[in-house]
């Protein structure tokens, strides 16, 4: 189930870092649908939290231990809302290439959660 | 903020790629501090000198994204100082990991130039560096 959700969640991450990197290249700021997209990702990874934090009330162990697996899940969470935030405030492409770079630093820690978990 | 001795027009640091770079020094902060504040606490002894290495490079992280979002010449400058010590680090650590690895039981943020975290840690400082050089020669024309 867990595992279902990082991949699911990686992938939509990747997707958005290649969707926001494409409006950076096109030389646009991020726009309504960019935002829709990391609410997307952002509920995913919340999703992923509340699940991660069922699993370990049931007593199930990550393999590397609980507090890194914690400590990777809230970074999850909060990665793509921050860079979203910051991208409200700079209206150029660098706004859409820091959401883009907030997809792939989440993926990059979807793979890191899973290896984490032991799955 | 006004009060501040550079004034309320002081060098904007954060717009365009600055942004960017505020975002991957955030990420580099949180990740660099949290690993070595929780490897500290529960393991020092297996590699003190990876982890004190590691915490000294999240406190060097916190204070360039500081001196980057708050803006102006002289955080531009100690910015620009920050990033030359920065890149030492990742390139003596980087070597020192390679040549002699049992000094290191464990790795650091910087290990192997930070192939750990797909060579972050040496990227940024050379953008960084390249992004404050030239945020000085903007700043004439626009003030």
């Amino acid at each position: 189930m867990l595992d279902v959700l990082m991949l699911v969640t990686g992938v939509a991450a990747l997707l958005l870092g290649v969707w926001c990197g494409w409006a950076a290249y096109r030389d646009q700021p991020t726009k309504d649908w960019h935002f829709i997209g990391m609410a997307v990702v952002t509920l995913l990874a919340l999703v992923q939290l509340i699940a991660g934090i069922v699993q370990l009330a049931r007593g199930e162990k990550p393999e590397q231990g609980t507090t890194i697996f914690v400590a990777y899940l809230l970074g999850a969470f909060a990665c793509v809302p921050a860079a979203g935030f910051m991208s409200l405030g700079e209206r150029t492409r660098w706004g859409s290439l820091t959401v883009a770079a907030s997809g792939l630093v989440l993926a990059v820690l979807e793979v890191r959660l899973y290896d984490i978990w032991g799955g | 903020m006004a009060a501040t001795q550079d004034g309320p027009d002081r060098t904007r640091l954060i717009g365009g790629p600055g942004l960017l770079l505020v975002w991957l020094y955030g990420v580099m902060v949180v990740g660099a501090v949290s690993r070595s504040a929780y490897q500290i606490a529960t393991e020092f002894d297996r590699a003190p000198l990876a982890y004190s290495l590691s915490a000294a490079a999240g406190v060097v992280y916190g204070f360039i994204t500081y001196t980057l979002v708050r803006g102006g010449e002289t955080a531009r400058r100690a910015a620009l100082v920050c990033c030359a010590a920065e890149l030492a680090g990742v390139l003596t650590v980087g070597t020192w990991t390679l040549v002699e690895p049992s000094a290191f039981p464990d790795a650091t943020v910087w290990s192997d130039y930070g192939m750990g975290y797909l060579f972050i840690p040496v990227l940024l400082p050379l953008t960084a560096i390249h992004w404050l050089r030239k945020a000085r020669s903007e700043q004439r024309p626009a003030s």
